[in-house]
């Protein structure tokens, strides 16, 4: 059994930076939550039930008040200040990098469906090919993901690397991300989404640049004998 | 004093009097009897609520194994005992339903708003009575409808108790289309329940105090449910309307959730959730209001920094309506919303941390007695931390990227409506059973049932969070389809079967509450030497509570006063100088003559 609180691996390039946006709040909450709870056991202890001892008469203390308003109050704000950073990073639409290669993807009950720009570099154009529940990417690429929903709301979840999006239908949602390592990983929808929701799940392979385009031209090749 | 131990003989204030047994116990209009009904029949869909989340940890335990008594359910839910997945997606549905609905908001603001609301301010019963006993009277049968949707074609609602659209809006996405129509009817007609119940709060809270029992010497518990009702009046509406315009988009053909006629999924989701985020404050206000109250009475000490209290209840369920949008960071909503909504739902970490710490000061130099209510009452405090520092990590909207709708937020979430909510009614069921029925609960069963709930609720629901940092999706019937989370199997079936054994435990609560009406030890009128007024009257008090209108001359939490001649100092208990008594010094504002709040 796994009782610890490390993140699993991760393999894009803010996946880090989220992590350790992770560990600084489990170190904060972490401190806080053994020193209230230390606290409120040893009061427990201390100041239980004796013959012979009365309570004191105490109905507060304003300094004590103000300085546990202010302390909690400038600590939250303060990591939301530092959290926005990494929020605009990822979730700005006007800085999702320009050069990232751009797949669609369209969500239904219960697959996965991107459809990739054909040998015209164009999505919406007739040479577009779709996969099926198997996103291929380049490493060390920005991708963009257009993300749709055709019936119900699905989440593009990939867990390693710290992507979670909702499709939602009528919307069409930019996602991007970048993978560091080659490998073949999970996506998984999180958003419940019908009876065959827990099985609406997909991998994404990541390839060297020369492995995609590898694969690339055999999709193609494949889409020509289709047609 | 005089007054207060001795029942007057007052024709009409003696209990059963000349009413029969169907106005005395069915429909009656007496707050204590109210409060009573609520509380049977919130256990009741508690209960309920248990046995489904039970199926749901039996499937996530012991995945595609025939359930103990499972063949008892037809082929459409569990064939051979083995629970099929729109069987499961209406388990978590239904658990979630039960439980927010049914069991938590009726015991919380139903139970203790009824019998302590009046009590507490001095009045003989709520304002609007015949009202109150309506409030009541919904809730049985809505609950009803609720459970007849398991048996209807299709069976019970399975879009999550959140019932998204546009999953929720039409039978051809689930399967599911007479459950998830009596799911809509029957909370809107729930609804009515609580809207009729706040109007009652709020009028007798601001109408019917007692002469002396101004805004500052009402108890906390009556201040958390008068916040709560505040709440209620304004959150449960927008829910109705929501349920309203989705009922309409499964049966008659409007378009405002669904996108085929240029309808908007996410106008759904943030109508839920400008109600669920008050809706969350509104399950636990209460459970704090009554925590403070046993605190203070089993420490003998006042509450530390009661109008910091207050207006961090006021703080809370302000700040709870300006954060729904941290439900819906990763919904596709503007991103840009991102940072305001992380702000706002940030700073309510503070009102939460004055409460917490001011908990802690009122044990600090106490003279703590470590009664069943007691130790129920500091285990919430213990888990409302763990759950509150829980939720910072989802605030932390980049963070919220990975641990949305993962355990890691149904970890959260059970440490704030189980750690918190059940843990502190279960802290003011032990504590307010004398002044129900007379009698008080066996000690010993009430300590054993504390430590094994405390031990196994936290082996329950502690790994949870570590199931989240692992990545595990939340309404998952088969988690081992995903290859990451099959190394996640030994945890969830430990899980499961920690929840077996809390929920087991919960006997023990339920043998120990029925046989202690008859058998337990007579309560007196002030078992605890407690302050309010509620402990003034006879146990339980009669129709009509109070033989006169008392008087309030002090604050609730006069415990340990240097000038007391005991440890508490009952409300109502006229100060010594007044009696020519020895003297108690210059006078404070506890021992000024009360202003008349009445005819104000």
């Amino acid at each position: 059994m796994n009782f610890s609180w490390l993140m699993p691996e991760t393999v894009s390039t803010f996946g880090p930076a989220i992590d350790s946006l992770y560990y600084v709040i489990l170190w904060i909450t972490g401190i806080v939550f053994f020193a209230t709870e230390i606290t409120l056991v040893y009061f427990l202890v201390k100041y239980r039930h004796k013959e012979g001892r009365k309570a004191e008469y105490i109905v507060g203390n304003h300094k004590a008040e103000v300085i546990w308003t202010i302390t909690p109050f400038v600590i939250v704000v303060g990591l939301a200040l530092y959290s926005k950073g990494l929020w605009d990073e990822i979730r700005d639409p006007s800085l999702i990098p320009a050069d990232a290669y751009t797949i669609d993807v369209i969500a239904k009950q219960f697959e996965w469906n991107a459809t990739y720009p054909g040998p015209d570099g164009q999505l919406g154009t007739g040479d577009d090919f779709v996969a099926r529940n198997a996103l291929h990417i380049p490493v060390d690429q920005p991708i963009r993901v257009n993300l749709q929903a055709e019936d119900v709301i699905h989440s593009f979840f990939l867990p390693e690397f710290r992507v979670k999006q909702d499709a939602v239908p009528g919307m069409n949602t930019p996602v991007w991300f970048e993978a560091t390592r080659t490998g073949e990983f999970t996506l998984a929808c999180a958003e419940l989404c019908g009876l065959g929701h827990y099985r609406m799940k997909g991998s994404i392979t990541v390839h060297s640049q020369a492995e995609f385009d590898a694969w690339l031209a055999g999709q193609q090749a494949n889409g020509e004998d289709d047609q | 004093m005089s007054t207060t131990t001795v029942a007057e003989p007052h024709a009409g204030h003696e209990e059963h009097h000349d009413l029969g047994f169907v106005r005395t116990y069915l429909f009656s209009t007496d707050h204590k009897m109210i409060a009573r009904q609520f509380l049977f029949v919130s256990l009741f869909f508690l209960l309920v609520g248990g046995i489904l989340a039970g199926m749901v940890r039996w499937q996530l335990g012991f995945p595609g194994q025939p359930m103990p008594f499972g063949n008892l359910l037809p082929d459409t839910m569990a064939p051979g005992g083995i629970i099929l997945p729109e069987f499961y997606n209406s388990l978590v549905t239904m658990h979630a339903t039960f439980m927010v609905f049914f069991a938590l908001m009726p015991m919380l603001a139903g139970v203790f708003g009824n019998l302590l609301i009046p009590l507490q301010i001095g009045a003989d019963d709520m304002a609007f009575p015949k009202l109150n006993m309506l409030s009541f009277w919904i809730t049985p049968v809505a609950g009803a409808i609720m459970l007849a949707s398991f048996f209807v074609e299709g069976g019970a609602a399975g879009a999550g108790w959140t019932s998204y659209a546009p999953l929720s809006t039409s039978g051809e996405w689930t399967g599911v289309y007479m459950g998830q129509i009596l799911w809509l009817v029957s909370l809107i007609i729930v609804g009515f329940s609580s809207i009729t119940g706040a109007v009652n709060y709020v009028s007798t809270v601001i109408n019917m105090r007692a002469p002396g029992m101004t805004w500052f010497r009402i108890p906390l518990a009556t201040w958390s449910l008068f916040i709560t009702a505040w709440l209620l009046l304004l959150a449960v509406p927008i829910l109705t309307g929501g349920l309203i315009l989705l009922l309409f988009d499964q049966t008659i053909g409007t378009a405002f959730f669904r996108t085929a006629g240029s309808g908007e999924p996410l106008l759904w989701q943030h109508i839920f959730w400008f109600f669920g985020h008050p809706e969350v404050y509104i399950l636990i206000l209460p459970a704090m209001g009554m925590v403070s109250e046993v605190i203070a009475c089993r420490s003998r000490k006042p509450i530390f920094g009661y109008h910091a209290m207050v207006l961090a209840l006021a703080a809370i369920a302000f700040l709870g309506w300006i954060v729904w949008g941290h439900h819906m960071f990763q919904s596709g909503m503007n991103p840009m919303l991102g940072m305001t909504f992380m702000a706002t739902t940030m700073v309510i970490a503070v009102p939460s941390a004055i409460k917490t710490f001011n908990w802690l000061g009122t044990l600090w130099k106490g003279d703590i007695h470590f009664d069943t209510p007691l130790l129920h009452g500091v285990s919430f405090v213990s888990l409302f931390i763990i759950g509150g520092l829980s939720g910072i990590f989802m605030a932390v909207a980049p963070v919220d990227i990975y641990f949305h709708d993962t355990y890691f937020i149904v970890a959260h979430l059970h440490y704030v409506l189980v750690g918190g909510s059940l843990f502190g009614l279960f802290c003011g069921i032990t504590f307010w059973y004398p002044k129900m029925f007379g009698r008080m609960m066996h000690e010993g069963l009430g300590k054993i049932h504390w430590v094994l709930s405390f031990i196994f609720y936290n082996l329950t629901f502690f790994p949870m969070h570590n199931l989240g940092v692992q990545g595990m999706m939340r309404r998952i019937y088969d988690p081992n389809q995903y290859e990451f989370l099959q190394a996640l199997q030994p945890m969830n079936t430990f899980i499961s079967i920690n929840m077996f054994i809390f929920a087991s435990v919960q006997a023990i609560f339920v043998f120990n509450f029925l046989w202690s009406l008859k058998k337990g030890k007579e309560a007196g009128n002030n078992p605890w030497k407690s302050n309010t007024l509620e402990w003034t009257v006879p146990s339980p008090p009669p129709h009509g509570n109070f033989p006169q209108m008392p008087i309030v001359y002090r604050g609730p939490y006069e415990y340990s006063h240097p000038d007391a001649e005991e440890d508490y100092w009952p409300q109502d208990m006229p100060p010594v100088s007044d009696t020519g008594g020895q003297s108690v010094g210059a006078p404070t504002p506890e021992t000024v003559p009360p202003e008349s709040v009445l005819g104000d």
